[in-house]
């Protein structure tokens, strides 16, 4: 019965094979499969596959940080033939061996929303500027501030103690719009500015956002801007903030442009926040894929810039002078999630 | 000269007494062991105060006050509600690794139904405390009934429950600023009473009635040392007439229910309804029943050592953090501590009275 069986699977799996091979299968890795924004983002490689008639397979890990997975996956599109992987690694160092594999393998592996370490371990990066998006959030919030910058407190609310990329870029780059000088521009916290408060790392939750904006005002509650990592850790931030009765004088940036953000913005619960664009990586992703199976030309990256720039835009219904942005009705038109 | 060895000369300096195996009960150290065989939260008690008088004079008003006390009370409220139900589960020689997941559930039954089926919400928190004990329910049966070890049933549960719960909600927020308008009610918990400038939410009430509560039930009523006879020895509690299903069942039920609860409170203290929150609170619950003095082995420990335990890392992190301390070093010291507690656990149980 059991030998029944393999075989079976075995034709099924021979046959299958076949039949894909005709075809053109591109693979799309994700974080998780339950962050709106990585939903998106299938949602837009799922619409762009369908349209030039790529099969498209997507595979998450369990939890953002599911490492394993993600290697499980690579190892699993190379087995299956696919022309390229579109990839948000959780862990961007320790991917890069599965990712150098996949690419002696003849894939085309494009880093979506993260850079790898090194950056030029994939093919391609499509990704938002992270560093820009924090510096725009940052020169607002300096303008808004005008001479109260000199002396503002400022809580910076991070992702976590691991100090990933993304949250690194943000940080910094909301530091040197703001006006602050860095210290070593790959880490945060170590800058000696005194209106620097304190970091707290919120894991990119309400509940971590609460937290962490509660330690930093027990710090120092004459905190008035407050500098998070995305949406939903500012809204937690807000709370506590309410709970404090501070909700009203204190200045709340963020990055993300997720729907519930752009409301939260329209609602004067946070102040302005970057606006990045999943769906268009992806749908860009699944083009290059195409191109790179058709036609074998690899996509280039952004002139200047060591990845392909996705674009970011500063949402806000209080703008300033200086710094561009669009207001929360045209936020709402692009947002995600 | 003799050379004959006089043997006899050596037996004054021996012990004249012969296998006298009567304990000394009466030294400081027997009687220090006995005290905590008889009141299991003494442990975690004076860790507590220990650490608040080195917090308070490391960092002084700051930590020292009634703001940043009772802060810390808020700060450990949800975990508190879901460490009072991992207690329950663990007197009975259990463990639920479900219990977080039980919790988001719960918030997000609670929230889709006033917002996606326009239920009222007194009845969307019904269903949403409904939720969680049927979600007790099944682990509570799967073991009793279908005699599956605890902590499989619940490591199941825990990754059956936390997909249930990311399918149901699609994984979108519920924002709290739709709630405070349309569903004050799912905010309740968050409500404050404010004394001076010490703040307590109705979540932190929640938690210390709930644990009072629970330690009457376990201290004096049949039911309650039903739990703990069960965890001590099931076949002996069975032979002496307990009902060792129906306790186990109505155990994992409650429990349920607890975390549902917490799932409410944890609404009021996020806000928002997020399918992304409580990742921890598994861990985290059984981190302070341990600290807390209560057996993993079951049928030994207290309530209130929980209670203890909860306030234990309460006070470090917020202590370290205030000390501008490296958040790695909180985990460092909670792990040291965690070891510590099962060590000392595992002396008490020593003890020969």
């Amino acid at each position: 019965m059991k030998k029944l069986l393999a075989c079976t699977a075995l034709t099924l799996a021979a046959m299958t094979g076949t039949s894909y091979a005709s075809e053109i299968t591109a693979c799309l890795i994700t974080k998780t499969d339950t962050n709106p924004f990585f939903v998106k983002m299938r949602e837009g490689a799922e619409a762009k596959a369908a349209e030039l008639g790529i099969t498209l397979k997507s595979y998450a890990g369990k939890v953002d940080g599911d490492h394993e997975t993600q290697v499980a996956a690579i190892e699993t599109c190379i087995a299956d033939g696919a022309s390229g992987i579109l990839l948000t690694a959780s862990d961007t160092s320790s991917i890069v061996p599965a990712v150098l594999q996949a690419r002696e393998a003849g894939l085309l592996v494009i880093a979506l929303d993260t850079p790898l370490e090194p950056i030029n371990s994939a093919d391609a990066t499509f990704a938002t500027d992270n560093f820009l998006a924090g510096e725009l959030i940052g020169q607002w919030a300096a303008a808004k501030l005008g001479d109260g910058a000199a002396t503002a407190k400022i809580a910076m609310l991070d992702l976590g103690i691991s100090q990933p990329t993304v949250g690194v870029l943000r940080d910094q780059g909301f530091l040197k719009g703001f006006g602050i000088e860095l210290g070593d521009p790959n880490k945060w916290g170590d800058e000696t500015d005194p209106r620097i408060v304190g970091n707290d790392v919120t894991a990119g939750n309400e509940e971590g956002g609460r937290k962490a904006m509660e330690n930093l005002l027990a710090t120092d509650p004459g905190i008035n801007v407050v500098y998070t990592i995305n949406e939903p850790a500012a809204a937690g931030a807000y709370e506590a903030l309410k709970s404090f009765g501070r909700e009203n004088d204190v200045l709340i940036v963020s990055v993300d442009g997720g729907c519930p953000g752009v409301e939260n913005i329209k609602d004067g619960v946070i102040g302005a926040t970057s606006q990045q664009y999943p769906l268009l990586m992806a749908s860009l992703g699944v083009e290059a894929i195409h191109a790179w199976a058709t036609e074998g030309v690899k996509p280039a990256p952004t002139p200047g810039k060591d990845f392909f720039d996705t674009g970011v835009a500063l949402v806000t219904d209080e703008p300033v002078d200086g710094v561009a942005s669009i207001d929360t009705v045209e936020g709402t038109n692009l947002c995600w999630g | 000269m003799s050379t004959t060895p006089n043997y006899e000369t050596a037996t004054p300096g021996s012990p004249e007494a012969v296998a006298d195996f009567s304990d000394n009960h009466n030294s400081m150290i027997n009687r220090i062991q006995h005290a905590l065989h008889v009141t299991p939260s003494l442990v975690p008690l004076i860790v507590l105060i220990l650490s608040l008088i080195i917090f308070g004079l490391l960092l002084g008003s700051k930590f020292f006050s009634p703001f940043a006390l009772t802060l810390i009370l808020q700060q450990v409220a949800i975990v508190g509600i879901v460490g009072a139900a991992q207690s329950l589960v663990i007197l009975t020689a259990g463990i639920d690794l479900s219990v977080g997941a039980i919790m988001v559930l719960s918030s997000v039954v609670m929230g889709q139904c006033t917002f996606r089926y326009g239920l009222p919400p007194s009845i969307a928190v019904v269903l949403g405390l409904a939720c969680g004990t049927f979600v007790g329910f099944i682990n509570g049966w799967l073991i009793a009934r279908v005699k599956l070890p605890p902590f499989i049933v619940t490591l199941g549960m825990w990754q059956i429950v936390l997909a249930t719960n990311y399918l149901y909600s699609a994984n979108e927020t519920i924002r709290s600023q739709d709630i405070a308008k349309h569903a004050p009610l799912l905010q309740f918990f968050g409500e404050k009473i404010k004394i001076g400038s010490a703040v307590f939410t109705y979540g932190v009430i929640f938690l210390v009635l709930l644990v009072i509560f629970l330690s009457y039930v376990l201290r004096h009523t049949a039911y309650g040392r039903h739990i703990y006879a069960v965890g001590d020895d099931p076949e002996a509690a069975e032979l002496s007439g307990v009902n060792v299903k129906g306790v186990l069942i109505s155990v994992y039920m409650l429990a349920g229910l607890i975390c549902a609860f917490a799932g409410w409170a944890l609404i009021g203290r996020i806000g928002s309804i997020s399918p992304t929150s409580g990742q921890l609170a598994n861990i985290e619950s059984i981190t302070a029943v341990v600290i807390g003095g209560i057996s993993l082995f079951g049928g030994r420990g207290s309530i209130m050592g929980m209670l203890f335990g909860a306030l234990i890392v309460g006070v470090f992190t917020l202590g370290l953090r205030l000390m501008g301390a490296d958040a790695q070093w909180t985990f460092l010291l909670i792990g040291a501590l965690i070891i510590a507690a099962v060590a000392v656990d595992q002396w008490i149980r020593k003890v020969s009275v």
